[in-house]
Protein backbone atom coordinates (compact mmCIF):
# COMPACT_ATOMS: atom_id res chain seq x y z
CA UNK A 1 0.00 0.00 0.00
CA UNK A 2 0.98 3.73 -0.88
CA UNK A 3 1.05 6.59 1.24
CA UNK A 4 -1.51 8.18 -0.85
CA UNK A 5 -3.65 5.07 -1.42
CA UNK A 6 -3.79 5.17 2.61
CA UNK A 7 -4.79 8.80 2.84
CA UNK A 8 -7.74 8.18 -0.11
CA UNK A 9 -9.05 5.57 1.86
CA UNK A 10 -11.37 6.21 4.61
CA UNK A 11 -9.88 5.22 7.92
CA UNK A 12 -11.20 3.47 10.70
CA UNK A 13 -12.28 7.23 12.17
CA UNK A 14 -13.59 9.04 9.33
CA UNK A 15 -16.13 5.49 8.49
CA UNK A 16 -17.41 5.47 11.78
CA UNK A 17 -21.50 5.02 10.67
CA UNK A 18 -23.22 4.72 14.25
CA UNK A 19 -22.14 3.63 17.35
CA UNK A 20 -23.86 2.14 20.42
CA UNK A 21 -22.34 5.15 22.18
CA UNK A 22 -22.44 8.63 20.60
CA UNK A 23 -20.52 9.86 23.61
CA UNK A 24 -16.91 8.08 22.90
CA UNK A 25 -15.79 8.70 19.48
CA UNK A 26 -12.96 6.93 19.52
CA UNK A 27 -10.93 4.27 21.77
CA UNK A 28 -7.06 3.55 21.38
CA UNK A 29 -4.48 1.54 23.26
CA UNK A 30 -0.71 1.95 22.43
CA UNK A 31 1.70 -0.54 24.10
CA UNK A 32 5.46 0.32 24.08
CA UNK A 33 8.30 -2.17 23.43
CA UNK A 34 11.81 -2.08 23.37
CA UNK A 35 14.64 -4.48 21.97
CA UNK A 36 16.74 -6.47 24.53
CA UNK A 37 20.23 -5.11 24.25
CA UNK A 38 19.82 -1.91 22.36
CA UNK A 39 19.78 1.63 23.26
CA UNK A 40 16.59 3.49 23.37
CA UNK A 41 15.99 5.62 20.53
CA UNK A 42 16.72 8.96 22.17
CA UNK A 43 20.25 7.59 23.05
CA UNK A 44 20.94 5.30 20.39
CA UNK A 45 23.49 6.55 17.46
CA UNK A 46 22.18 7.09 14.34
CA UNK A 47 23.54 4.11 12.85
CA UNK A 48 22.37 1.69 15.58
CA UNK A 49 19.14 3.41 15.02
CA UNK A 50 19.00 2.87 11.46
CA UNK A 51 19.94 -0.57 12.17
CA UNK A 52 17.03 -0.96 14.92
CA UNK A 53 14.83 0.52 12.24
CA UNK A 54 15.16 -1.97 9.81
CA UNK A 55 15.41 -5.01 12.08
CA UNK A 56 11.88 -3.87 13.31
CA UNK A 57 10.11 -3.04 10.18
CA UNK A 58 11.30 -6.53 8.85
CA UNK A 59 9.63 -8.14 11.95
CA UNK A 60 6.27 -5.76 11.94
CA UNK A 61 5.86 -6.28 8.40
CA UNK A 62 6.03 -9.64 8.47
CA UNK A 63 2.64 -10.11 10.71
CA UNK A 64 0.02 -11.46 9.39
CA UNK A 65 -1.88 -8.38 10.85
CA UNK A 66 0.53 -5.86 8.53
CA UNK A 67 -0.26 -8.03 5.42
CA UNK A 68 -0.77 -5.32 2.30
CA UNK A 69 -0.16 -2.51 4.84
CA UNK A 70 1.94 0.73 4.74
CA UNK A 71 5.66 0.36 5.21
CA UNK A 72 7.70 3.58 5.69
CA UNK A 73 10.96 5.58 6.80
CA UNK A 74 9.57 8.93 8.52
CA UNK A 75 11.95 10.15 6.17
CA UNK A 76 10.08 8.94 3.30
CA UNK A 77 7.08 11.21 3.96
CA UNK A 78 6.14 14.81 3.07
CA UNK A 79 5.16 17.09 5.75
CA UNK A 80 1.64 17.27 5.00
CA UNK A 81 1.12 13.59 4.88
CA UNK A 82 3.24 13.33 8.22
CA UNK A 83 0.21 15.87 9.30
CA UNK A 84 -2.26 13.82 7.83
CA UNK A 85 -1.56 10.62 9.53
CA UNK A 86 -1.03 12.80 12.88
CA UNK A 87 -4.82 13.98 11.88
CA UNK A 88 -5.69 10.87 11.85
CA UNK A 89 -4.07 9.70 15.09
CA UNK A 90 -2.12 7.17 13.25
CA UNK A 91 1.01 9.06 14.40
CA UNK A 92 2.19 11.03 16.85
CA UNK A 93 3.56 14.65 16.66
CA UNK A 94 6.89 13.66 18.09
CA UNK A 95 7.39 10.71 15.64
CA UNK A 96 6.47 12.97 12.77
CA UNK A 97 9.01 15.39 14.00
CA UNK A 98 11.26 12.48 14.64
CA UNK A 99 15.27 12.38 13.04
CA UNK A 100 16.52 10.41 10.92
CA UNK A 101 16.27 6.44 11.60
CA UNK A 102 12.16 6.27 12.41
CA UNK A 103 9.01 4.69 10.77
CA UNK A 104 6.04 3.82 10.88
CA UNK A 105 3.55 0.98 9.38
CA UNK A 106 0.22 1.16 9.20
CA UNK A 107 -2.39 -1.63 8.34
CA UNK A 108 -4.34 -1.62 5.42
CA UNK A 109 -7.70 -0.86 7.67
CA UNK A 110 -5.99 1.61 9.44
CA UNK A 111 -6.57 0.40 12.66
CA UNK A 112 -3.25 -0.91 13.60
CA UNK A 113 -0.28 1.25 13.56
CA UNK A 114 3.22 1.02 14.76
CA UNK A 115 5.67 3.58 15.16
CA UNK A 116 9.12 2.68 15.08
CA UNK A 117 11.99 4.77 17.24
CA UNK A 118 9.62 7.34 18.52
CA UNK A 119 10.48 6.97 22.54
CA UNK A 120 10.59 3.43 22.67
CA UNK A 121 11.72 1.08 19.68
CA UNK A 122 8.14 0.06 19.01
CA UNK A 123 4.72 1.62 19.90
CA UNK A 124 1.97 -0.46 18.67
CA UNK A 125 -1.03 1.09 18.62
CA UNK A 126 -4.92 -0.31 17.91
CA UNK A 127 -7.59 2.70 17.12
CA UNK A 128 -11.46 1.52 17.17
CA UNK A 129 -14.17 3.70 16.43
CA UNK A 130 -16.92 4.01 19.45
CA UNK A 131 -16.42 2.69 22.75
CA UNK A 132 -14.43 -0.67 22.16
CA UNK A 133 -11.56 -1.03 24.47
CA UNK A 134 -12.10 -4.74 25.07
CA UNK A 135 -11.76 -5.45 21.28
CA UNK A 136 -8.97 -3.12 21.10
CA UNK A 137 -7.13 -4.70 23.83
CA UNK A 138 -7.74 -8.41 22.18
CA UNK A 139 -6.38 -6.98 18.97
CA UNK A 140 -3.52 -5.02 20.32
CA UNK A 141 -2.24 -8.19 22.81
CA UNK A 142 -2.54 -10.79 19.42
CA UNK A 143 -0.10 -7.99 17.66
CA UNK A 144 2.23 -7.83 20.43
CA UNK A 145 2.44 -11.56 20.75
CA UNK A 146 2.83 -11.86 17.41
CA UNK A 147 5.91 -9.67 17.52
CA UNK A 148 7.03 -11.67 20.07
CA UNK A 149 7.60 -14.77 17.60
CA UNK A 150 10.49 -12.63 16.36
CA UNK A 151 11.78 -9.74 18.49
CA UNK A 152 13.11 -10.05 22.01
CA UNK A 153 11.90 -7.58 24.26
CA UNK A 154 13.47 -5.87 26.91
CA UNK A 155 11.75 -6.63 29.71
CA UNK A 156 12.19 -7.11 33.78
CA UNK A 157 9.74 -9.92 35.75
CA UNK A 158 10.21 -7.53 38.79
CA UNK A 159 9.33 -4.01 36.61
CA UNK A 160 7.70 -5.69 33.50
CA UNK A 161 8.21 -3.84 30.24
CA UNK A 162 11.14 -1.91 30.05
CA UNK A 163 10.36 1.48 28.36
CA UNK A 164 12.64 5.04 28.04
CA UNK A 165 10.63 6.67 30.75
CA UNK A 166 10.00 5.29 34.07
CA UNK A 167 6.22 6.62 33.94
CA UNK A 168 5.68 4.20 31.62
CA UNK A 169 7.26 1.00 32.88
CA UNK A 170 5.11 -2.50 33.78
CA UNK A 171 2.29 -3.24 31.91
CA UNK A 172 3.42 0.12 29.45
CA UNK A 173 0.12 0.45 28.02
CA UNK A 174 -2.21 2.96 27.43
CA UNK A 175 -5.66 3.00 27.12
CA UNK A 176 -7.27 5.57 26.21
CA UNK A 177 -10.70 7.03 25.18
CA UNK A 178 -11.79 10.48 22.94
CA UNK A 179 -15.21 11.35 24.23
CA UNK A 180 -17.45 14.59 23.42
CA UNK A 181 -18.61 16.21 26.20
CA UNK A 182 -19.89 19.31 25.16
CA UNK A 183 -23.06 19.42 27.94
CA UNK A 184 -19.76 19.41 30.74
CA UNK A 185 -17.92 22.18 28.65
CA UNK A 186 -21.12 24.72 28.80
CA UNK A 187 -22.00 24.30 31.89
CA UNK A 188 -18.71 24.64 33.57
CA UNK A 189 -18.11 21.16 34.85
CA UNK A 190 -15.35 20.01 32.86
CA UNK A 191 -12.75 21.29 35.43
CA UNK A 192 -14.28 19.30 37.85
CA UNK A 193 -14.50 16.48 36.14
CA UNK A 194 -10.43 16.96 35.37
CA UNK A 195 -10.30 16.98 38.92
CA UNK A 196 -12.41 14.16 40.16
CA UNK A 197 -10.98 11.67 36.70
CA UNK A 198 -7.39 12.54 37.82
CA UNK A 199 -8.19 11.47 41.57
CA UNK A 200 -8.85 8.20 40.20
CA UNK A 201 -5.23 8.09 38.52
CA UNK A 202 -6.72 8.49 35.10
CA UNK A 203 -5.53 11.39 32.87
CA UNK A 204 -7.67 13.93 30.69
CA UNK A 205 -6.28 15.72 27.61
CA UNK A 206 -6.92 17.50 24.90
CA UNK A 207 -8.09 15.84 20.96
CA UNK A 208 -4.35 15.55 20.40
CA UNK A 209 -2.73 14.32 23.30
CA UNK A 210 -0.79 16.17 25.69
CA UNK A 211 -1.09 19.99 25.71
CA UNK A 212 -3.19 20.20 22.93
CA UNK A 213 -6.46 22.03 23.06
CA UNK A 214 -9.95 20.68 23.33
CA UNK A 215 -11.70 22.27 20.65
CA UNK A 216 -14.76 20.85 19.47
CA UNK A 217 -15.21 19.42 23.70
CA UNK A 218 -13.81 16.49 22.51
CA UNK A 219 -11.05 15.14 25.18
CA UNK A 220 -8.85 12.00 25.84
CA UNK A 221 -9.42 10.27 29.12
CA UNK A 222 -6.53 7.43 29.75
CA UNK A 223 -4.78 5.39 32.65
CA UNK A 224 -2.19 7.67 34.19
CA UNK A 225 -0.30 4.89 35.64
CA UNK A 226 1.36 1.31 34.11
CA UNK A 227 3.00 -0.59 37.19
CA UNK A 228 1.22 -2.75 39.11
CA UNK A 229 -1.85 -3.62 37.33
CA UNK A 230 -2.46 -6.05 35.09
CA UNK A 231 -3.79 -4.79 31.36
CA UNK A 232 -7.12 -6.26 32.38
CA UNK A 233 -7.82 -4.59 35.68
CA UNK A 234 -6.37 -0.78 33.99
CA UNK A 235 -9.17 -1.45 31.46
CA UNK A 236 -11.55 -2.51 33.93
CA UNK A 237 -10.78 0.57 35.96
CA UNK A 238 -11.16 2.72 32.87
CA UNK A 239 -13.97 1.38 31.81
CA UNK A 240 -15.93 2.43 35.20
CA UNK A 241 -14.19 5.79 35.26
CA UNK A 242 -16.27 6.29 31.62
CA UNK A 243 -19.09 4.91 32.04
CA UNK A 244 -19.30 7.39 34.83
CA UNK A 245 -18.18 10.30 32.66
CA UNK A 246 -20.56 9.20 30.18
CA UNK A 247 -23.54 9.39 32.69
CA UNK A 248 -22.52 13.06 33.92
CA UNK A 249 -22.67 14.16 30.35
CA UNK A 250 -25.86 12.69 29.73
CA UNK A 251 -27.23 14.58 33.04
CA UNK A 252 -25.59 17.90 32.37
CA UNK A 253 -27.67 17.07 29.10
CA UNK A 254 -31.08 16.79 30.12
CA UNK A 255 -30.15 19.59 32.85
CA UNK A 256 -29.48 21.61 29.99
CA UNK A 257 -32.79 21.10 28.03
CA UNK A 258 -34.74 21.09 31.37
CA UNK A 259 -32.56 24.82 32.33
CA UNK A 260 -33.28 26.28 28.78
CA UNK A 261 -33.58 24.33 25.71
CA UNK A 262 -34.17 27.13 23.53
CA UNK A 263 -30.59 28.02 24.29
CA UNK A 264 -29.33 24.70 22.91
CA UNK A 265 -31.71 24.70 20.32
CA UNK A 266 -30.24 28.19 18.89
CA UNK A 267 -26.42 27.44 19.41
CA UNK A 268 -27.53 23.86 17.75
CA UNK A 269 -29.20 25.94 14.56
CA UNK A 270 -26.63 29.12 14.20
CA UNK A 271 -23.85 26.45 14.14
CA UNK A 272 -26.21 24.85 11.33
CA UNK A 273 -26.27 27.85 9.66
CA UNK A 274 -22.93 28.89 9.80
CA UNK A 275 -21.47 25.59 8.40
CA UNK A 276 -24.13 26.58 5.49
CA UNK A 277 -23.22 29.76 4.88
CA UNK A 278 -19.74 30.37 5.64
CA UNK A 279 -16.89 31.91 3.85
CA UNK A 280 -13.99 31.71 6.13
CA UNK A 281 -13.72 28.63 9.08
CA UNK A 282 -10.89 28.28 10.88
CA UNK A 283 -10.37 24.29 12.36
CA UNK A 284 -10.80 25.40 16.04
CA UNK A 285 -14.08 27.03 15.24
CA UNK A 286 -15.72 24.12 12.45
CA UNK A 287 -14.91 21.88 15.78
CA UNK A 288 -16.53 23.88 17.88
CA UNK A 289 -19.73 23.96 15.09
CA UNK A 290 -19.62 20.14 14.26
CA UNK A 291 -19.60 19.51 17.77
CA UNK A 292 -22.79 20.97 18.22
CA UNK A 293 -24.28 19.52 14.98
CA UNK A 294 -22.86 16.54 16.73
CA UNK A 295 -25.06 17.02 19.94
CA UNK A 296 -27.95 18.13 17.52
CA UNK A 297 -27.79 14.23 16.35
CA UNK A 298 -27.92 13.02 19.83
CA UNK A 299 -31.02 15.31 20.50
CA UNK A 300 -32.44 13.69 17.43
CA UNK A 301 -32.61 16.99 15.55
CA UNK A 302 -30.63 15.76 12.75
CA UNK A 303 -30.75 11.41 11.61
CA UNK A 304 -28.62 9.41 12.98
CA UNK A 305 -26.65 8.96 9.56
CA UNK A 306 -25.31 12.41 9.99
CA UNK A 307 -22.90 11.85 13.09
CA UNK A 308 -21.13 9.67 10.23
CA UNK A 309 -20.40 12.30 8.56
CA UNK A 310 -19.91 15.14 10.92
CA UNK A 311 -17.24 12.14 12.73
CA UNK A 312 -15.33 12.10 9.25
CA UNK A 313 -15.31 15.92 9.15
CA UNK A 314 -13.73 16.43 12.47
CA UNK A 315 -11.16 14.46 11.46
CA UNK A 316 -11.08 16.00 7.81
CA UNK A 317 -11.48 19.82 8.62
CA UNK A 318 -8.10 19.79 10.21
CA UNK A 319 -5.86 21.72 8.41
CA UNK A 320 -3.44 18.97 7.18
CA UNK A 321 -6.52 17.15 4.79
CA UNK A 322 -7.77 20.47 3.88
CA UNK A 323 -4.29 21.03 2.11
CA UNK A 324 -4.31 17.51 0.74
CA UNK A 325 -7.87 18.45 -0.42
CA UNK A 326 -6.58 21.22 -2.49
CA UNK A 327 -3.63 19.51 -4.18
CA UNK A 328 -1.27 21.97 -2.26
CA UNK A 329 -0.19 23.97 0.57
CA UNK A 330 -1.98 26.56 1.87
CA UNK A 331 -1.42 29.21 4.16
CA UNK A 332 -3.97 29.77 7.08
CA UNK A 333 -6.27 32.19 5.65
CA UNK A 334 -6.39 30.72 2.57
CA UNK A 335 -7.05 27.33 4.70
CA UNK A 336 -9.76 28.90 6.19
CA UNK A 337 -11.17 29.27 3.26
CA UNK A 338 -11.05 26.36 1.16
CA UNK A 339 -12.30 24.75 4.71
CA UNK A 340 -15.71 26.93 4.21
CA UNK A 341 -15.72 25.85 1.02
CA UNK A 342 -15.61 22.11 1.95
CA UNK A 343 -18.27 22.75 4.74
CA UNK A 344 -20.85 24.20 2.77
CA UNK A 345 -20.69 21.83 0.20
CA UNK A 346 -21.13 19.00 2.82
CA UNK A 347 -23.94 20.68 4.58
CA UNK A 348 -25.70 21.93 2.02
CA UNK A 349 -26.69 18.39 1.30
CA UNK A 350 -28.53 18.61 4.61
CA UNK A 351 -31.97 19.58 6.28
CA UNK A 352 -32.47 21.82 8.79
CA UNK A 353 -32.33 20.42 12.40
CA UNK A 354 -36.14 19.48 13.21
CA UNK A 355 -36.31 19.91 17.57
CA UNK A 356 -39.80 19.39 17.68
CA UNK A 357 -38.93 15.58 18.66
CA UNK A 358 -38.40 16.78 22.28
CA UNK A 359 -41.87 18.40 22.37
CA UNK A 360 -41.22 21.63 23.08
CA UNK A 361 -38.61 24.12 20.55
CA UNK B 1 7.20 33.72 55.55
CA UNK B 2 10.78 34.08 56.45
CA UNK B 3 10.85 30.88 53.93
CA UNK B 4 8.66 31.18 50.84
CA UNK B 5 8.18 28.10 48.78
CA UNK B 6 10.41 28.01 46.09
CA UNK B 7 9.29 26.74 42.56
CA UNK B 8 9.98 22.88 42.33
CA UNK B 9 11.16 23.17 38.56
CA UNK B 10 13.02 26.43 39.03
CA UNK B 11 13.41 27.55 41.93
CA UNK B 12 11.26 30.93 41.68
CA UNK B 13 9.01 31.69 44.21
CA UNK B 14 6.39 29.31 44.22
CA UNK B 15 2.20 30.59 43.65
CA UNK B 16 1.07 27.82 42.75
CA UNK B 17 0.32 24.88 45.50
CA UNK B 18 -1.00 22.02 43.89
CA UNK B 19 -2.29 18.94 45.93
CA UNK B 20 -3.61 15.92 44.65
CA UNK B 21 -4.69 12.90 45.82
CA UNK B 22 -4.02 10.21 42.99
CA UNK B 23 -4.59 6.64 44.16
CA UNK B 24 -4.68 7.22 47.58
CA UNK B 25 -1.42 9.25 47.61
CA UNK B 26 -0.87 12.70 48.40
CA UNK B 27 1.09 14.41 45.61
CA UNK B 28 2.35 17.86 46.44
CA UNK B 29 3.89 19.97 44.26
CA UNK B 30 4.70 23.48 44.39
CA UNK B 31 5.23 25.65 41.43
CA UNK B 32 6.08 29.52 40.51
CA UNK B 33 3.23 31.09 38.14
CA UNK B 34 5.26 30.43 34.76
CA UNK B 35 6.21 27.03 35.18
CA UNK B 36 2.45 26.61 36.18
CA UNK B 37 1.45 28.04 33.23
CA UNK B 38 4.33 26.31 30.73
CA UNK B 39 3.43 22.67 32.46
CA UNK B 40 -0.90 23.35 31.67
CA UNK B 41 -1.31 22.86 35.64
CA UNK B 42 -4.29 25.76 35.06
CA UNK B 43 -5.51 24.09 31.89
CA UNK B 44 -8.55 22.46 32.55
CA UNK B 45 -7.96 20.03 29.51
CA UNK B 46 -5.57 18.35 31.51
CA UNK B 47 -1.54 18.06 32.03
CA UNK B 48 0.53 15.00 33.35
CA UNK B 49 0.90 14.83 36.82
CA UNK B 50 3.76 12.16 36.70
CA UNK B 51 5.46 13.78 34.14
CA UNK B 52 5.65 16.72 36.33
CA UNK B 53 6.16 14.82 39.83
CA UNK B 54 8.66 12.57 38.03
CA UNK B 55 10.33 15.83 36.93
CA UNK B 56 10.52 17.80 40.66
CA UNK B 57 11.40 14.32 42.45
CA UNK B 58 14.32 14.26 39.69
CA UNK B 59 15.63 17.84 40.75
CA UNK B 60 15.07 17.00 44.69
CA UNK B 61 17.37 14.22 44.23
CA UNK B 62 21.25 14.63 45.32
CA UNK B 63 23.81 14.25 42.52
CA UNK B 64 24.81 11.30 43.00
CA UNK B 65 26.75 10.24 39.80
CA UNK B 66 25.74 7.54 38.23
CA UNK B 67 26.63 5.44 35.33
CA UNK B 68 25.29 2.75 32.71
CA UNK B 69 28.20 0.48 31.74
CA UNK B 70 25.90 -0.83 28.85
CA UNK B 71 25.30 2.54 27.05
CA UNK B 72 27.22 5.40 29.17
CA UNK B 73 24.02 7.04 29.87
CA UNK B 74 24.99 8.62 33.30
CA UNK B 75 22.27 9.91 35.82
CA UNK B 76 22.99 14.11 35.11
CA UNK B 77 21.65 12.91 31.36
CA UNK B 78 18.57 11.37 33.14
CA UNK B 79 17.94 14.68 34.87
CA UNK B 80 18.81 16.27 32.26
CA UNK B 81 16.09 14.11 29.97
CA UNK B 82 13.96 12.13 32.51
CA UNK B 83 13.98 9.36 29.70
CA UNK B 84 17.00 6.47 30.34
CA UNK B 85 19.34 5.05 27.64
CA UNK B 86 18.78 1.70 27.50
CA UNK B 87 17.19 -1.11 29.59
CA UNK B 88 20.12 -2.19 31.31
CA UNK B 89 19.71 1.28 32.93
CA UNK B 90 17.03 0.45 35.55
CA UNK B 91 19.90 -1.90 36.76
CA UNK B 92 22.36 0.52 37.14
CA UNK B 93 20.17 3.24 38.54
CA UNK B 94 17.96 1.47 40.33
CA UNK B 95 18.97 2.93 44.05
CA UNK B 96 18.07 6.12 42.10
CA UNK B 97 14.78 5.21 39.89
CA UNK B 98 13.64 2.95 43.26
CA UNK B 99 12.34 5.07 45.09
CA UNK B 100 10.37 7.05 43.06
CA UNK B 101 8.06 4.02 41.25
CA UNK B 102 5.89 3.69 44.12
CA UNK B 103 5.02 7.90 44.46
CA UNK B 104 4.58 7.46 40.14
CA UNK B 105 2.69 4.05 39.76
CA UNK B 106 -0.04 1.97 41.78
CA UNK B 107 2.78 -0.40 42.83
CA UNK B 108 6.07 -1.04 42.03
CA UNK B 109 5.97 -5.08 40.72
CA UNK B 110 4.81 -5.73 37.53
CA UNK B 111 1.35 -7.65 37.28
CA UNK B 112 0.40 -8.22 33.80
CA UNK B 113 1.26 -9.60 30.34
CA UNK B 114 4.86 -11.24 30.03
CA UNK B 115 6.75 -11.56 26.84
CA UNK B 116 6.43 -15.71 26.72
CA UNK B 117 8.23 -16.49 23.85
CA UNK B 118 11.11 -14.38 24.45
CA UNK B 119 11.67 -15.20 27.99
CA UNK B 120 11.40 -19.16 26.47
CA UNK B 121 13.93 -18.19 24.07
CA UNK B 122 16.04 -16.41 27.02
CA UNK B 123 16.08 -19.74 29.17
CA UNK B 124 17.01 -22.23 26.33
CA UNK B 125 19.64 -20.20 25.43
CA UNK B 126 20.99 -20.05 28.51
CA UNK B 127 20.73 -23.53 29.11
CA UNK B 128 22.60 -24.21 26.10
CA UNK B 129 25.40 -21.75 27.27
CA UNK B 130 25.68 -23.77 30.64
CA UNK B 131 25.82 -27.01 28.97
CA UNK B 132 28.52 -26.42 26.52
CA UNK B 133 30.36 -25.14 29.60
CA UNK B 134 29.67 -28.35 31.02
CA UNK B 135 30.60 -30.03 28.08
CA UNK B 136 34.20 -28.49 27.75
CA UNK B 137 34.50 -29.50 31.51
CA UNK B 138 33.96 -32.81 30.98
CA UNK B 139 35.88 -33.39 28.30
CA UNK B 140 39.12 -31.80 30.04
CA UNK B 141 38.42 -34.26 33.20
CA UNK B 142 38.11 -37.32 30.74
CA UNK B 143 34.59 -37.72 31.71
CA UNK B 144 33.24 -39.26 28.78
CA UNK B 145 30.32 -41.09 29.32
CA UNK B 146 29.24 -37.11 31.06
CA UNK B 147 30.25 -35.93 28.15
CA UNK B 148 28.02 -37.55 25.81
CA UNK B 149 25.15 -36.92 28.04
CA UNK B 150 25.93 -33.43 27.60
CA UNK B 151 26.32 -33.78 23.90
CA UNK B 152 22.74 -35.44 23.53
CA UNK B 153 21.28 -32.28 25.73
CA UNK B 154 22.96 -29.90 23.29
CA UNK B 155 21.50 -31.58 20.06
CA UNK B 156 18.15 -31.43 22.16
CA UNK B 157 18.36 -28.38 23.11
CA UNK B 158 19.16 -27.23 19.48
CA UNK B 159 16.68 -29.03 18.05
CA UNK B 160 14.11 -27.39 19.70
CA UNK B 161 15.55 -23.85 18.78
CA UNK B 162 15.32 -24.91 15.60
CA UNK B 163 11.52 -25.96 15.49
CA UNK B 164 10.50 -22.70 16.28
CA UNK B 165 11.62 -19.90 14.35
CA UNK B 166 14.10 -17.87 16.43
CA UNK B 167 16.36 -14.39 14.94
Amino acid sequence: MTISALIDSHSELTDTATSKCAIVLMTRIRLARNLAGQPFPGWAKPAQRTAILESCREAVAATPQMKRGLNLAVGELSDLEKQILVERHLISRELSGAKAGAGIVISKEQTLSVMINEEDHLRIQTLRAGFQLKKAWNAINELDTALEENLDFAFSPTIGYLTACPTNLGTAMRASAMMHLPALVISSQMEKVVRAVNQLGMVVRGLFGEGSDASGSIFQISNQTTLGESEEDIIKRLTTVLNSIIEHERNAREKLLEADAGKLHDKIGRAFGILQNSHLLTSSEAMNLLSLIRLGIDFGAFPDAVRATVDRLLIEAQPGHIQHLSKHDLEAGARDFARAIKLRAEFAKLSAPNFTINGKN
Amino acid sequence: MANPLKCDLCSKPATVHLTQIVNNKVHKVDLCEACAQAKGVTDPSGFSLSDLLLKTSLNAEPAANLRCEQCGFTSADFKKHGRFGCAACYDYFKGLIEPMLDNMHKGSTHVGKVPRRALERKSLYDRLTRLETDLDTAIKAERYEDAARFRDEIHQVKQTFEQKPVR
